[in-house]
């Protein structure tokens, strides 16, 4: 082992151990689920994913290398990624893409595509062209990340669509609907659930009765069928705008049971708790307890359900998009994008069309892991380890 | 228990009610009617009909009485005659229409929670038992990753793989030359040859919750002291464990019911779709875009009725099995 002596070996541990209690005394509420936290190690790597997401969803303009309604003229053009090692210029650090050769096949009048591996054409940084955009809605600049200068060379991360659409930059601009949705719904169904739950908890009686009969029955409704229904008795004339918001609500109306339940739970095992009674009789005010004892308290739950709430709303846009009752082009979700692929012809052509879905799963994952790990670190019973 | 049930069926009462008013609502819900559907697909053939001839149709079909009375016409008809009114594009009674696809999605559905049970025990337990195991960690990988796919994603990708590299067709419930034979044994065993494609996809989300909760109801009850007793006593790990705790964990496993088969039904729509099955999801996909309004309100009338009658015998079942639960 060391080549201390034992006891001083001992000794300093014991002294970090004290240090360590010390710390665990004087720490917050926020810092203890902090620590309990950053524990999950999966809830973690979900956190970085969900900033990085959310990160690119703000700058997808910028990072898209196409705009995402640019017809390339390549329809249905494989994955054609740059590469630092090409056979025409050997090792360089700016990494290059190969041309694209088309064809048109004489049996099934298709357009094939092979890679030339014999020409390559550099990757520029910090390229200019194609329609402008705002970055945060402030500068207007026609600044892209990166692209390809070269008339005959095409980065496609992601392939391209029926249309010749660049995927890739499709999904990026697609990330800014499909995960606000998330969000958006998520916070009308805290409202909903916010008003129901409390009613529920603070009543009780024959109200909370009624309440929890009504969240039985909105459960009870397979959550599909009745989103298609709604989702398709929005009129045809409104602006994508609408439809949007108008999608966020139904998603909404039918989400907030969950949250209506924790709120009223909550609610309810509070309000008997000691600390609650102990507050009371030290002549709190109403509102003092509910602000300094019970808002405190439960906020960590809700906030843990509503990251559990936001990619259930993720996949019923995504679905109700792909049936084409939901969102609609011109506007880009990740559900719209799917919808080219709901034909096994076009699917087995362009496989990269389902890439799309593989963002969907790894958002709803992320948001998954910390949730979990959300729910477990505000939970003030279990134990914490710094 | 004959007291509980009852209560329960009372219960069911106003839950009913409210889905039969949210269906209703759907059925009135969209801007227009059938009519505004039928003129507008007549001037797209060029031909027009007259102001009149609307009417008449309108009255024939009662379209031109006020809301409730048109509510309590549908459900009169329903309860005393079995009647969900008519699909005007179907020409038909609606329940003609629906029927046997209603009773596809019942089957497939609970096909798919079969499934999803047989799935979820073994692997559940395993994870539980040999807790932060490889096994463990694959399980719960699947797991997870089941949980984040939506279904009709799955449905695509599995469609994809077999006509990529099996050559094979999965859409359907049946063969060719079965598709419009009466029912018969053949008939039978080509519907299992067929099923087990959309079972796996509709069941894999709720396997992976079922896993999840067998998992941590499980881990729950092998950490208490009984089960270190019988250990002690110098029982066998796994007599120990599916003597005792497997079966209070079972317990979810019949509650869940509950929430997984609302889940199942909406599964089975949207796979129904992209699978293009004989179910109720491209029939109610189809009635809601060409505003056949009745056929579309009597389906999530009667998928949401269903799901609560499976919620009632799940709750029933749950009662006679665990003793803990008292009937009042």
């Amino acid at each position: 082992m060391s080549e201390r002596p034992w006891n001083e070996d001992i000794g300093r541990e014991r002294e970090e151990l004290l240090e360590e209690e010390q710390q665990l005394k004087v720490a917050t509420p926020l810092q203890l689920m902090w620590w309990k936290f950053t524990k999950h190690r999966l809830a973690v790597a979900g956190l970085v994913v969900i900033i990085l997401f959310y990160g690119v969803a703000v700058f997808a303009d910028f990072l898209a290398p196409y705009p995402p309604h640019e017809r390339t003229g390549y329809t249905f053009a494989p994955m054609n990624w740059p590469r630092f090692v090409t056979n025409d210029e050997g090792f360089t650090l700016r990494p290059r893409v190969y041309q694209m050769d088309s064809d048109i096949d004489p049996r099934s009048f298709r357009r094939v595509y092979e890679i030339n591996d014999e020409i390559s054409y550099p990757i520029e940084f910090f390229v200019r062209g194609g329609p402008s955009y705002k970055i945060l809605g402030l500068f207007e600049t026609d600044l892209r990340l990166f692209g390809v200068t070269h008339e005959e060379g095409e980065v496609f991360f992601l392939g391209t669509d029926r249309l010749g659409r660049d995927v890739f930059s499709r999904v990026l601009i697609g990330s800014r609907i499909s995960l606000s949705v998330g969000l958006v719904g998520v916070f009308l169904s805290l409202l909903l659930g916010i008003f129901f739950g409390g009613l529920s908890g603070f009543f009780g009686g024959w109200v909370d009765n009624l309440i929890q009969r009504l969240i039985e029955t909105v459960t009870s409704f397979p959550t599909i069928p009745l989103w298609m229904a709604l989702a398709a008795s929005l009129p045809d004339a409104w602006t994508p705008l609408q439809v949007y918001f108008g999608i966020t609500v139904i998603l909404s109306v039918v989400g907030w049971t969950t949250l209506a339940r924790v709120v009223r739970g909550r609610f309810l095992s509070l309000r008997d708790e000691d600390f609650v009674l102990a507050a009371k009789f030290s002549g709190a005010t109403e509102a003092r307890i509910i602000r300094k004892h019970l808002v405190p308290s439960f906020t960590s739950h809700i906030i843990a359900a509503l990251t559990l709430a936001i990619p259930q709303m993720i996949i019923a846009e995504t679905s109700l998009s792909f049936l084409g009752i939901g969102l609609r082009p011109p506007i880009i979700s990740w559900g719209v994008l799917l919808q080219q692929a709901q034909n096994v012809y076009a699917v087995s052509m362009a496989p990269w069309l389902l890439l799309p879905g593989l963002f969907v799963v790894v958002a709803v994952l992320a948001f998954n892991f910390v949730g979990d790990g959300l729910r477990d670190s505000a939970d003030p019973y279990s134990t914490v380890k710094k | 228990m004959w007291a509980f049930v009852i209560r329960r069926l009372i219960y069911m009462i106003p839950t009913v009610f409210i889905i039969s008013l949210v269906s209703f609502i759907i059925i009135e819900l969209p801007p227009g009617d059938y009519m505004t559907t039928l003129m507008a697909s007549m001037a797209a053939e060029g031909g027009e009909m007259g102001q009149e001839e609307i009417e008449a149709l309108r009255r024939i079909y009662g379209l031109d009485q006020p809301v409730y009375v048109r509510y309590i016409n549908w459900m009169r008809n329903i309860i005393t005659r079995w009647d969900f009114g008519y699909s005007f594009e179907w020409r038909a009674p609606v329940w003609d229409v629906m029927g046997s696809r209603l009773a596809m999605t019942v089957v497939i559905s609970l096909a798919s929670l079969l499934f999803s049970w047989v799935i979820a025990l073994p692997t559940g337990i395993y994870s539980a038992v040999r807790q932060y195991s490889v096994g463990d960690y694959i399980f719960t990988f699947f797991g997870f990753l089941g949980l984040a796919t939506p279904n009709f994603l799955l449905a695509l990708v599995v469609m994809f793989l077999a006509h990529r590299y099996l050559g094979l067709s999965v859409g359907g419930l049946f063969s060719e030359q079965y598709q419009m034979a009466p029912w018969s044994l053949g008939k039978v065993v080509d519907l299992m040859k067929h099923i087990w494609i959309p079972m796996i996809i509709v069941g894999t989300a709720s396997s992976a919750s079922l896993l999840r909760i067998t998992r941590a109801n499980l881990l729950d009850e092998l950490r208490k002291p009984y089960v270190e007793t019988a250990r002690a006593k110098g029982l066998r790990m796994w007599r120990v464990v599916l003597k005792y705790p497997v079966r209070i964990a079972l317990n979810p496993f019949i509650s869940s019911i509950g929430f997984v088969l609302p889940q199942l039904v909406s599964g089975s729509v949207i796979v129904g779709v992209v699978l293009n099955l004989p179910t109720t999801g491209p029939l109610l996909l189809r009635a809601l875009q060409s505003q056949d309004m009745y056929l579309a309100g009597s389906f999530t009338l009667l998928l949401a009725t269903m799901t609560v009658i499976g919620v009632l015998i799940s709750d029933i079942l749950l009662a006679w099995i665990d003793p803990r639960i008292r009937y009042d």
